[in-house]
């Protein structure tokens, strides 16, 4: 258990803040940056699916991609909730 | 609240994986009892009244079996619901009969293109977890307005957040009445008028008497209903057609098919392919090719503009203030993007298989072969070949010789198809029986139910919480509290009916709105009210209007004012997103015909919907109003007063996970 000072305050925002930034860039990344790029994806295509790339990432690969994200987040995000002494009791 | 709680309810808590696991059971046993009935010759219209009838009853025996009479059970279910159930709960807020009912059918149209609503609708639960949800629900915040008024002091914040609210969910609720009435009319043969008000009845049951808590509980059993009743035909599709039964795996080979019929249909003259020169209406537009319906800008614009829209739409955000901590919160969200998922990376799948039927079996087929299927749609006025209404062989035989050199098959641009009957007609072209439509229709009906409940609460709780209570009469005891949140329930409920019945032309455009509207709304409010503490009251409520104003601004003059967009806003033509040609040909000549000044034209006006600036469709005003939001609310912080230290601690506060909510409600 920490002790609740200012420091440790703004340590654990300071992470909390970094791990946002990698989500968003990932968000971004999946969200955008990949299907900027769909016309030289669809030429490759996923063997024995028979999906075009480029379209597959848009109508699946970015979505399992958020699904999971979430939950790696929420773990993330509680692991340093705890290591600050901010996490909720169980 | 809380220590109230009893031993009772313990169990209660404890037990819910059983109620639902045999809720879900007996489900899937009341569908097999009616595929019996349907074998022993019960006719089509009695099973489909024992489907709608029966999943209506019992969601409206769960509301009256949750009413409450406890304020933090109304408002939030007593922040009580663990993560997994919200997450079901919330999947049944999101979709809407717009998801499971137009989401395929727009995935069939546009291709590729259509993609970018899928994308927009799931990626957006990654900013409400990461940037807002979790904070609003340590704040303790009964509605959205409460946290901009504690944090940007006082009643003129509120209100700006009231108006916000009501404008982006009053008009989509709307669309989920008007739903709910086009689904019982297909289905069940009543009048459309008749339909939405019995829809409201449904609506009605279930949220009145309980408020939250109610619409959970409810919320979770229309999940599992929806859940089922869309993949069901779509997996014994897949399994018919390629042996396995996981069409979102099946459907690449689809998609080859498809690719490989176009090219077919375009050496045998049955299309005509849209190309930079010419782009026709009824052209035939590659499935997987990026960029012929919206341009880039366009695409990556609703795809943004969904996605913060979703983490800025309150009846969304709302459903995390229910969960008992900020890690469940959390971990809620990442459920709710689950449940999601499961729908919407199936939609592609009903897309292809439905564009493979029709390319096979519709487009270069003999007029005279055409499958019967098609007419039941053709009579609803949803499936028209040559030009008319599909009504019956006949009709299309007629319609097809009346059009000059006709080579008597059916061709790509005879055939033109609601986007609506995609999911509703894929039991039949599978030749599946009737009880598999009775269940899609019961589906389509809680997707349309769950979203209007969730809408209704959030516009609701609104008026009676902040504007009744916080506003008015603050000293209101429990009972009036209560008395005064159903009453204007049951009236907003109402308006909503009476709009939806008389079918108002903007209805599924205005869905679109509520994203963008609520996006450049809240978003810069909220985001820079939790994450930069210099962020102060000025700042904010300019912003608000700031965004807000801009984003109505051009979504109004574009839409109902466009004349005046073009003389004095400098609006110009959007422009094709294929040819690059500007869609109004002669743009003075459309200006200078007698009715372009005119106001509130209807769509079919000549420049309604299609001017604006930067080539930009109005679904995405957000994307300007954003923006501008967050300018205006960084530049006039910083010329305006550090907020008070008092408050910096309170912002400190509500990005702790541990702790006491911020702000603590009287019982």
């Amino acid at each position: 258990m920490v002790e609740p000072s200012q420091a440790n305050t703004d340590a654990h925002w300071r992470a909390t803040t970094r791990l946002m930034f990698i989500h968003l860039g990932v968000w971004f990344f999946f969200g955008y940056v990949i299907h900027m790029f769909v016309i030289p994806l669809n030429k490759i295509v996923i063997p024995v699916l028979g999906f075009p790339l480029g379209f597959y990432m848009a109508a699946q690969g970015s979505l399992i991609v958020f699904v999971v994200m979430l939950f790696m987040f929420a773990k993330q995000q509680d692991r340093i909730d705890r290591e600050f002494g901010m996490a909720e009791d169980d | 609240m809380a220590t109230q709680t009893t031993t009772s309810a313990d169990a209660f808590y404890k037990q819910l994986g059983r109620m639902y696991g045999t809720y879900t059971g007996g489900f899937l046993a009341f569908i097999v009892l009616l595929a019996l009935l349907e074998q022993v010759g019960v006719p089509n219209k009695i099973l489909g009244y024992l489907f709608v009838g029966f999943t209506i009853v019992v969601y409206a025996v769960i509301g009256v079996m949750t009413r409450t009479a406890q304020v933090s059970e109304y408002y939030v279910a007593g922040r009580r619901v663990p993560a997994f159930y919200n997450g079901m709960a919330t999947g049944a807020d999101w979709m809407s009969a717009a998801s499971f009912v137009g989401m395929a059918g727009t995935l069939f149209l546009l291709g590729y293109d259509g993609i970018a609503w899928v994308l927009g609708w799931t990626g957006g639960f990654v900013l409400v977890s990461i940037l807002i949800g979790p904070y609003l629900r340590k704040f303790g915040a009964y509605t959205v307005p409460d946290f901009l008024a504690f944090r940007f002091g006082g009643n003129v914040a509120r209100f700006l957040g009231v108006i916000v609210l009501v404008c982006c969910s009053f008009t989509y609720v709307t669309a989920q009445v008007y739903g709910t009435g086009l689904i019982a009319s297909r289905f069940l043969g009543m009048s459309f008028e008749i339909a939405v008000f019995a829809g409201l009845a449904g609506i009605l049951l279930c949220s009145m008497l309980g408020g939250m808590r109610a619409v959970t509980w409810t919320q979770i059993a229309q999940y599992i209903v929806l859940i089922v009743a869309y993949l069901t035909p779509i997996i014994i599709l897949s399994t018919m057609k390629y042996g396995i039964p996981i069409p979102e795996l099946t459907y690449g080979a689809a998609i080859q098919e498809i690719t490989a019929r176009e090219g077919q249909m375009l050496k045998d003259n049955l299309a005509v392919l849209c190309t930079v020169e010419s782009c026709p209406a009824g052209s035939l537009k590659p499935h997987i090719e990026p960029f012929i319906n919206y341009s880039p800008l366009n695409f990556f614009g609703i795809i943004f503009c969904m996605m913060v829209g979703t983490a800025s739409l309150p009846h969304i955000l709302m459903r995390y203030f229910t969960t008992p901590s900020v890690r469940e919160a959390r971990q809620s969200v990442a459920w709710s993007l689950f449940f999601i998922f499961l729908l919407y990376f199936s939609a592609p799948a009903y897309a292809a298989f439905s564009k493979l039927e029709v390319y096979t079996n519709i487009i270069g087929r003999d007029v005279t072969a055409i499958r019967p299927w098609l007419f039941t749609w053709g009579e609803l006025g949803l499936i028209q070949i040559c030009g008319k209404n599909a009504a019956s062989l006949d009709a299309a035989i007629a319609a097809c010789k009346a059009i000059a050199g006709h080579p008597g098959v059916v061709r790509l641009q005879d055939f033109v198809i609601n986007t609506d009957v995609i999911v509703l007609s894929t039991p039949e072209i599978a030749g599946l029986p009737y009880v598999i439509s009775g269940l899609v229709a019961a589906g389509g009906l809680a997707a349309a139910l769950s979203t209007a409940d969730g809408l209704l609460l959030a516009i609701a709780n609104a008026l009676s919480h902040d504007i009744y209570y916080k506003m008015l009469d603050p000293k209101a005891p429990t009972i009036r509290r209560l008395t005064v949140a159903r009453v204007l329930l049951f009236l907003v409920a109402v308006i909503a009916a009476y709009l939806a019945s008389t079918k108002p032309a903007d209805i599924l455009a205005m869905v679109g709105w509520a994203f963008s509207l609520a996006m450049a709304g809240n978003f810069p409010a909220l985001v820079m009210g939790v994450w930069w503490k210099r962020a102060t009251t000025t700042g904010a409520i300019a912003g608000i209007i700031a965004g807000f104003g801009l984003c109505l601004f051009y979504l109004v003059v574009s839409r109902y004012f466009p004349g005046f967009g073009v003389k004095y806003a400098g609006m110009t033509s959007l422009l094709n997103p294929v040819t690059g040609k500007p869609v109004i040909a002669d743009l003075a000549a459309a200006m200078a015909a007698p009715n372009a000044m005119e106001s509130w034209p209807t769509l079919a006006h000549p420049l309604a919907n299609k001017v604006g600036w930067f080539n930009l469709n109005n679904i995405n005003c957000g994307l300007l109003g954003m923006p501008l939001g967050f300018l205006v609310i960084y530049v006039v912080s910083l010329m305006t007063k550090e907020p008070s230290k008092e408050m910096q601690a309170f912002i400190d506060e509500i990005r702790k996970p541990r702790g006491r909510t911020v702000l603590e409600e009287k019982v």
